[in-house]
């Protein structure tokens, strides 16, 4: 820091902010603690049940990684000022899609599963265009786009295979590469760490590097902060939200494509709400549901904080019933908790 | 001054929109190392004037030069080319953005090549605090939203932007208005540093105390029309804000308000009369029917 300063306007203003309260503005400072607290809270409780060994913890992970890999494309969106509801109906789209494409039209799954990401990648664009065009809330353009997808999903893949589930698809051409990619596991001293893990980990660095060092990055920022302020300094606002739209849809295909390999079938109704939950690990993770500030890292803490939970419940041996109250319990502590921390952060710096 | 060419010069500007005239020859110029202050009441066109100068409007008529050529601008983009940069009151910042990020919002300091060009964050933030510091603002870290910073402080992070990216011209739409008495001294005192920067600045505010404090000519709107250009010697501050409100209306209102009293008056003591009379005729009522002390 530099001493000049003119006499009279600077004057109190010259108090150095520390490290600690630095580390209090970064927005995933809040996730940071709640997932300790929530490792910390099952350790004692379900410690002696297996929570604590590699495969408790491969279980958790996998779960998390999941959600997290959708929670960190919602926050990027979020940081860019809108929302996808659509996203829980895109798993299901871009599964059945593969499904019908492999099972009925014999194409090698690996193609099929390409084509479901052409799918998704249009399925973003014509939100992200919607709602530049329209001007509304993407809050009601996602809205209708979910009901829109599922209905499409359940429609269509009914009349071709008369179903609503398709299964056995680890018997169809192609099936191995995505079983390469999108299946295998890691085995660490005797467990096994599923290779969605990666995926999430990879999506949330790549994420957090775009959003913190990038030109792109700052401009999700500045479409979120004041789209209008933005426009005015030349940043191209709607293309990079109809980008995010696209990003988000395409990390949909992604877990589609990741449980259909797993799990060796589609089922027309997976992924629902999921976007309530990935909108939740976002705001846990410290994303501001108005835009403009959040972060990547975040999402992905918010992602492993309900994971632990969800598997941590079931370690404990408490009514899995009772996880829905938790969810609900913590959204709302954690917004608490992150508009306070913010708040003492602003304190701390003027 | 004369003998110099203006960096910016309007001759004869008018702008209709459909039949409402919102300007109407309109002539004006800036020159470097200058402070023009542009004052008006509300309504009196110098948004509309501001919004030609920034390349948002075409004039309907006149002319438009910059360093004494004819211009034709079709978007803001178009002047800032030319080194004409507005800075407008509100939605100059993004809060929640670093100062450093707000900076370069739009024009990105990037290193390496393909998919490792990147934001260089650590140029970012040298050269926001490099500059902010020649505006006579130290920044304690230009890491910090630009919420974080008093309403004056954000307008010089305006300032201090468009005068890194090249503008010769610096328009200032109220930069005062929404700011305190200390505040808008902050501001004022980076118009003139602007000002011995070289830059030829165009201030607009309906504060006169403001625009005498630093302005060196004035330019005065009224109805779409301008009174002409005066420099500070030629006008007193007085003087100007007679100019500026119309002295003729604010006699022509204290008499309306007057009137306002008279008739208040009047009306007050014909309600006073009707009052008595209800009064007298519920008394009368009393008499007759006898009152409640009397039965109890």
């Amino acid at each position: 820091m530099t001493s000049r300063t003119l006499p009279k306007t600077s004057d109190e203003r010259l108090v150095e902010a520390g490290l600690l309260k630095r580390l209090l503005t970064r927005p995933e400072l809040g996730a940071l603690g709640g997932a300790i607290l929530v490792w910390i809270i099952f350790a004692i409780i379900a410690g002696n049940r297996g929570f604590l060994t590699l495969q408790g913890t491969a279980s958790y992970l996998e779960v998390s990684s999941y959600l997290g890999i959708l929670a960190v494309a919602i926050a990027l969106l979020m940081i860019g000022g809108e929302f996808d509801l659509s996203i829980g109906s895109m798993i299901g789209a871009a599964g059945a899609t593969i499904a019908v494409l492999g099972s009925v039209f014999g194409v090698p799954l690996w193609l099929a599963s390409l084509i479901a990401l052409g799918v998704a990648l249009l399925v973003g664009f014509v939100n992200g265009v919607m709602v530049i065009r329209t001007k509304l809330p993407s809050f009601i353009i996602t809205l209708g786009s979910l009901f829109i997808l599922r209905g499409l999903t359940i429609a269509l893949t009914r009349i071709f295979t008369g179903r609503t589930q398709v299964g056995s698809l680890d018997q169809l051409e192609g099936y191995e590469v995505l079983r390469l990619l999108f299946g295998g596991s890691i085995p660490i001293g005797g467990a096994n760490f599923p290779v969605s893990i990666v995926w999430w980990l990879a999506i949330a660095a790549v994420a957090t590097w775009v959003l913190m060092r990038t030109r792109f990055g700052n401009w999700i920022f500045s479409a979120g902060g004041n789209a209008e302020a933005a426009r005015n300094v030349g940043v191209p606002v709607s293309r990079v939200k109809v980008t995010l739209f696209m990003a988000t849809a395409a990390a949909a295909w992604l877990v589609a494509t990741i449980q259909l390999t797993v799990v060796k079938s589609a089922d027309t109704l997976r992924g629902t709400q999921q976007e309530f939950i990935a909108i939740i690990a976002a705001v846990i993770g410290g994303n501001l549901l108005t835009g403009g500030y959040g972060s990547a890292v975040g999402a992905a803490l918010g992602a492993l904080i309900f994971g632990m939970v969800r598997q941590g419940i079931v370690y404990a041996g408490i009514d899995a019933d009772w996880f829905q109250v938790f969810l609900g319990a913590m959204l709302i502590v954690a917004v608490l908790v992150n508009n306070f921390i913010r708040d003492q952060a602003e304190k701390a710096r003027r | 001054m004369t003998d110099r060419v203006p960096l910016l010069e309007v001759r004869n500007i008018s702008k209709y929109f459909g039949n409402v005239i919102a300007l109407k020859d309109v002539s004006m110029s800036v020159y470097a190392s200058e402070v023009m202050c542009l004052l008006g009441d509300n309504g009196a066109g110098k948004s509309t004037l501001i919004k030609i100068l920034s390349g948002v409007h075409k004039p309907s008529e006149g002319e438009y030069l910059v360093e004494g050529k004819p211009v034709d601008f079709n978007s803001p983009r178009d002047a800032l080319d030319h080194g004409i940069a507005t800075v407008y009151q509100d939605l100059a910042m993004i809060p929640l953005m670093s100062i450093a990020r707000n900076f370069f919002l739009g024009s990105e300091p990037t290193k390496g090549w393909g998919p490792f060009r990147r934001f260089d964050i650590d140029f970012a933030n040298r050269t926001a605090r490099a500059e902010m510091a020649k505006m006579g603002i130290d920044i304690r870290d230009p890491s910090q939203p630009v919420g974080t910073l008093s309403g004056g402080e954000r307008q010089s992070v305006a300032i201090a932007r468009a005068v890194y990216f090249g503008a010769k011209v610096l328009i200032l739409d109220e930069p005062t208005a929404a700011l305190g008495v200390k505040q808008a001294g902050v501001v004022l005192r980076y118009i003139a540093q602007a000002r011995a920067r070289g830059l030829g600045v165009i201030f607009i505010t309906h504060n006169p105390h403001h625009a005498y404090a630093v302005g060196d000519r004035f330019t005065i709107l009224k109805r779409g029309r301008t009174f002409g250009t005066f420099t500070k010697e030629e006008l007193s501050r007085e003087e100007m804000v007679r100019m500026m409100s119309g002295a003729d209306e604010l006699d022509a209102l204290s008499h309306e308000l007057s009137e306002f009293a008279r008739r208040d008056a009047a009306e007050t003591a014909r309600i006073d009369k009707q009052l008595a009379k209800s009064l007298e005729e519920a008394e009368e009522i009393f008499e007759h029917d006898g009152s409640p002390e009397q039965k109890g």
